[in-house]
C-alpha cells in the first residue's frame, strides 16, 4: 500500500499542480509566440494584457454575482470570460491602431517594437491598478473541489488524499479546448493558413495576395483571447494581483524560448517543461520518499532542492541552458 | 550653436523646476529630488552606454542596482564575530565548493570529448556537487542565522567606510553582467532582454532569501553614512550658531546640510562619469561602438570583434548602474530588498534614457532629472487635477473615493504615455545624438 500512497502523494503535490501551472504557462507562451511569429517582436506587455483581460472578467463577474447570476457548481468567472475576452480584444486592437501600426508601416527594428511594448506595458499596468487597485482579489465561487482529500481517502482507504480543485479541472479542460481550437484554426482554415504563410515568409505571402493588416488583426484577436483565458485561469487558480502578472512574464518567455520562439507546439511543450521543472525542483520530496523508500533509507530532511522563492531561478536556468546549447529552442523556432 | 542653446535651455529648465519646488513646496523636497535625480542620471548614463552607444537592450537594471545596494551592506556594516565563529568558515567553504563544482563542470565540458557520456557524466558530477555543497553550506547558514536573529542573524560587513562600497557595487554588477553577457550576447537582441530580466529577478530573490548575507526581508538598517548625522550637527555649537546667523532653524539647517553634502558627493561622481563617458564617445572606441551599432555586419567585415565589444560595453554600463545602486542605498541608509521593483528600477530608467535622447550622454543625464522630477511630482499634480475633476461629485460617492484613491497609480499611466509619445513624435529624444 505504501507504494500506492507514494504515487497518490506525487500526484497530489507534483503532477496535478504541475499540469495546471503548465496549462496556464502554455496559454501565455502561445500568445507570446504568435505575436513573435506574425508581428516579429517580443511583447513585454503580454503579462499585463493577461491582467487586463482578467480585470474586465472580474468586473463582469462582480456584476453577475451582485445580480445572482451564476453557473451553480462552476465559478461565475467562466460566464464572464467571453466579456473579458471582448474587453481585452477592444483594448488590444485600439493599442495596435494607435501604437504598433505606425512602427509596422515604418518597418522599425524589432528592438524598437520591444521598447514600444514596454510603454504599452506601463499603460496597461497603470490601467489595471487604476481600476482594481494593487491588492489581492479572489473571485472564486461555486464548488471548491471536484474531489476533496477527505472524500478521496474515504473512497480508496489510502492514507494520502488526492485533492482536485474545481479550478484545476477547469484550467486543464479549458486549456485543452482552446489549444485544439487554435491548432484547428491554424491548420485547417484559410485565415489560419494565411497566418502561417505570413509567418514563414512575409514577402511571398504579400505576393500571393494575403492582406497583412487582416493577418495582424486576426493575430491580435487570438492573442487577446489566449491572454484573457490564461489570465483568468491563473487568477482563479491562485489569486488575482496585478503585480503577479508582470512576474509571470519571465516563466512565459522562458517557456516560449525553450520551446522555440515562433513555434506553437514548442510553446506548449515549453510551458509544461518549465512548469514541471519549477514544481519538482522546489517541492519538498520528503512525503513521497517516506512512502516510496524502505524504512532505513527514509530521509530526515525536507529533501527540497531549492526554496520555492527561487522558482524563477529554475525557469531562468533552463532558459540559459537552452540559449547556450540550442538557441533556436527545442522545436526549432525562428531566429531573426 | 543651436544644439548648445537647446542643451543649456533644457538644463536651465531643470534648475528652474527644482528651484520652484524649493520655493513652492520645501527645500527639503527640492534637495531630495535633486539627490535622487543625480542618482537617476548616473543610472541613465550607464544604460545609455549600453543602448545609445551599442544598441544593447538591458532590462535588468534593477538587479545591478540591487547588487550595488548589497555592496553597501557588505562594506560598511560592522562584522558580527559570533556569527563568523558559528558558521562563517562553513558558509565560505560551501560557496567555494559550489563555485568550483560549476567551474570544473564548465572546464570539463570544454575538455572532454563530445559524445553521450559527456552530458551524462557532467550531469552526475553536478548533482553530486550540488548535494555536497548543500551539505556543507546549509548547516553553516543555519548557525549564522541562529545568532541573534532579531538584531543581526547575518555575517555582517567589513566595517569599512561606506564610500568604498560604491566601487565594489560597480564590481559586483560587472561580475553579474559578465555572466549574462557571456551567455546571451551574440544571440538575437530580445534574448539579452529576457536574460537580463531573469537575472534581475533572481538577484532580488536571492537578496530576499539569503538571510545570512544581508538579513533578507528583515532589512539592514542604520548603514553608516559618509556625511555627519543631523543630531551631531544640532549638538555642535558652532554649527547652530552659524545656522542662526543665517536666520535658519538649526533642525532644518542640519537636514539641509546633510542633503547638500550628499548632493555634492553625488555630483562629483556624476561629473567624473559624465566626463569619462563623453571622452569615450568621442574616442576611436566610441566611434567603433557606434559603427557596430549601426551596422554589425559591416563592422565585423572590418575586423571588429562584435561580441567582445558588446560584452565590454555591457559590463561597463552595468557597473555604472551598480555604482548608482550603491549610492542610492547609501542615501537611504538602509537596504530593503522588498522595495526593488522592476517598474521603478528598470523601466523608469529606460523612460529616462529614451526621453532624454539615446546616444547622447547629456541627454541621458537630462532625462534622469526630468523624468525623476515628474515621477515625484505627478502624484501631487494628479491629486490636484483629480480633486478638480471630481468637484461636481458628491463627497461620499464611491466613484469619487475610488478615483481619489487611484491617483497613486497615475504615475505608471503618465510614464507609459510619455514614453510612447516621445517614441512616436520625437524618437531621438529631447537632446538628440549628434
Amino acid at each position: 500500500m505504501d507504494f500506492l500512497n507514494a504515487i497518490v502523494a506525487l500526484c497530489n503535490y507534483v503532477i496535478v499542480p504541475g499540469v495546471t501551472y503548465g496549462s496556464q504557462l502554455a496559454l501565455g507562451a502561445l500568445g507570446v509566440t504568435l505575436i513573435y511569429s506574425i508581428l516579429r517582436f517580443s511583447n513585454f506587455a503580454h503579462g499585463d494584457t493577461m491582467a487586463f483581460g482578467a480585470t474586465v472578467t472580474i468586473l463582469v463577474t462582480w456584476f453577475f454575482q451582485a445580480n445572482g447570476i451564476g453557473l451553480g457548481p462552476l465559478p461565475t468567472a467562466l460566464l464572464a470570460l467571453p466579456f473579458g475576452i471582448l474587453g481585452c480584444i477592444a483594448l488590444v486592437l485600439l493599442t495596435d491602431r494607435m501604437v504598433y501600426r505606425f512602427y509596422r508601416d515604418q518597418k522599425a527594428k524589432p528592438v524598437i517594437l520591444v521598447i514600444v511594448s514596454m510603454g504599452v506595458m506601463f499603460i496597461m499596468n497603470g490601467l489595471v491598478r487604476f481600476i482594481l487597485g494593487p491588492g489581492n482579489r479572489t473571485i472564486t465561487d461555486g464548488e471548491r473541489f471536484i474531489i476533496s482529500a477527505r472524500e478521496f481517502k474515504a473512497m480508496t482507504g489510502l492514507r494520502e488524499g488526492l485533492a482536485l480543485k474545481t479550478t484545476q479541472g477547469i484550467t486543464v479542460i479549458t486549456a485543452v479546448v482552446v489549444v485544439v481550437a487554435l491548432f484547428w484554426f491554424l491548420n485547417k482554415t484559410r485565415t489560419g493558413k494565411s497566418m502561417r504563410a505570413y509567418s514563414d515568409n512575409e514577402d511571398l505571402a504579400l505576393l500571393s495576395g494575403i492582406n497583412p493588416e487582416r493577418v495582424v488583426m486576426v493575430t491580435w484577436l487570438i492573442v487577446a483571447s489566449l491572454a484573457t483565458v490564461a489570465g483568468v485561469l491563473y487568477g482563479l487558480d491562485k489569486s488575482f494581483k496585478p503585480f503577479t502578472y508582470m512576474l509571470l512574464l519571465l516563466p512565459i518567455f522562458a517557456s516560449a524560448i525553450v520551446g522555440g520562439l515562433g513555434s506553437p507546439v514548442g510553446a506548449i511543450a515549453g510551458g509544461f517543461l518549465i512548469a514541471f521543472s519549477e514544481v519538482t525542483i522546489t517541492y519538498a520530496w520528503k512525503k513521497v520518499l517516506v512512502y516510496a523508500l524502505p524504512k532505513p533509507l527514509e530521509p530526515t530532511g525536507l529533501v527540497q532542492l531549492l526554496s520555492t522563492d527561487y522558482k524563477y531561478a529554475v525557469s531562468f536556468s533552463l532558459l540559459v541552458l537552452v540559449l547556450l546549447f540550442r538557441p533556436t529552442g527545442l522545436f526549432r523556432g525562428k531566429s531573426v | 550653436m543651436k544644439d548648445s542653446t537647446r542643451t543649456y535651455g533644457l538644463f536651465g529648465l531643470v534648475v528652474v523646476l527644482i528651484l520652484a519646488t524649493g520655493f513652492l513646496q520645501s527645500w527639503n523636497s527640492a534637495l531630495l529630488i535633486l539627490n535622487m535625480g543625480l542618482i537617476s542620471a548616473i543610472m541613465a548614463l550607464g544604460v545609455n552606454l549600453q543602448w545609445g552607444f551599442a544598441g544593447l537592450f538591458n532590462v535588468g537594471i534593477m538587479g545591478f542596482a540591487a547588487l550595488g545596494g548589497l555592496a553597501t551592506v557588505l562594506i560598511s556594516m560592522p562584522p558580527v564575530p559570533e556569527a563568523w565563529t558559528a558558521g562563517g568558515p562553513r558558509v565560505l567553504l560551501g560557496i567555494v565548493i559550489g563555485a568550483s563544482t560549476l567551474s570544473a563542470a564548465i572546464w570539463g565540458y570544454k575538455r572532454l570529448p563530445a559524445g553521450p557520456t559527456r552530458p551524462l557524466g557532467l550531469m552526475l558530477f553536478l548533482v553530486i556537487g550540488f548535494f555536497i555543497f548543500r551539505g556543507v553550506f546549509d548547516p553553516g547558514v543555519k548557525a549564522v542565522e541562529a545568532i541573534n536573529p532579531a538584531g543581526t542573524g547575518y555575517l555582517g560587513g567589513l566595517g569599512l567606510p561606506v564610500l568604498f562600497a560604491w566601487p565594489l557595487g560597480g564590481l559586483l554588477a560587472a561580475g553579474a553582467a559578465w555572466v549574462i553577457g557571456k551567455t546571451a550576447l551574440g544571440l538575437r537582441s530580445d534574448y539579452l532582454a529576457i536574460a537580463t530580466l531573469g537575472i534581475a529577478e533572481i538577484i532580488v530573490a536571492m537578496m530576499k532569501n539569503e538571510d545570512w548575507l544581508a538579513r533578507g526581508v528583515k532589512n539592514v538598517t542604520g548603514i553608516p553614512r559618509p556625511v555627519p548625522y543631523e543630531v551631531t550637527l544640532q549638538n555642535n555649537v558652532s554649527f547652530t550658531n552659524s545656522a542662526q546667523s543665517l536666520g535658519l532653524d538649526p533642525v532644518v539647517a542640519s537636514s539641509l546640510y546633510v542633503k547638500l553634502s550628499y548632493s555634492i558627493l553625488f555630483s562629483v561622481v556624476l561629473l567624473v562619469l559624465l566626463w569619462l563617458a563623453q571622452r569615450a564617445l568621442k574616442s576611436p572606441w566610441g566611434r567603433m561602438m557606434r559603427a557596430i551599432r549601426d551596422n554589425e555586419v559591416a563592422a565585423e567585415a572590418m575586423g571588429k570583434d562584435v561580441t567582445a565589444r558588446h560584452l565590454q560595453v555591457f559590463i561597463l554600463g552595468s557597473a555604472i548602474c551598480g555604482i548608482a545602486g550603491a549610492m542610492m542605498t547609501t542615501l537611504d541608509g538602509q537596504l530593503t530588498p522588498g522595495s526593488y521593483q522592476p517598474i521603478r528600477y528598470t523601466f523608469l530608467i529606460w523612460v529616462m534614457v529614451i526621453v532624454g535622447g539615446s546616444g547622447n550622454n547629456l541627454g541621458a543625464v537630462l532625462g534622469g532629472f526630468v523624468i525623476w522630477f515628474f515621477w515625484v511630482q505627478v502624484e501631487p499634480i494628479g491629486q490636484l487635477l483629480m480633486t478638480v475633476a471630481t468637484m461636481g461629485l458628491d463627497d461620499s460617492s464611491p466613484l469619487k473615493l475610488h478615483l481619489l484613491d487611484s491617483v497613486a497609480h497615475m504615475r505608471l499611466l503618465t510614464m507609459g504615455l510619455i514614453l510612447l509619445l516621445v517614441l512616436r513624435f520625437s524618437p531621438r529624444g529631447l537632446l538628440p545624438e549628434k
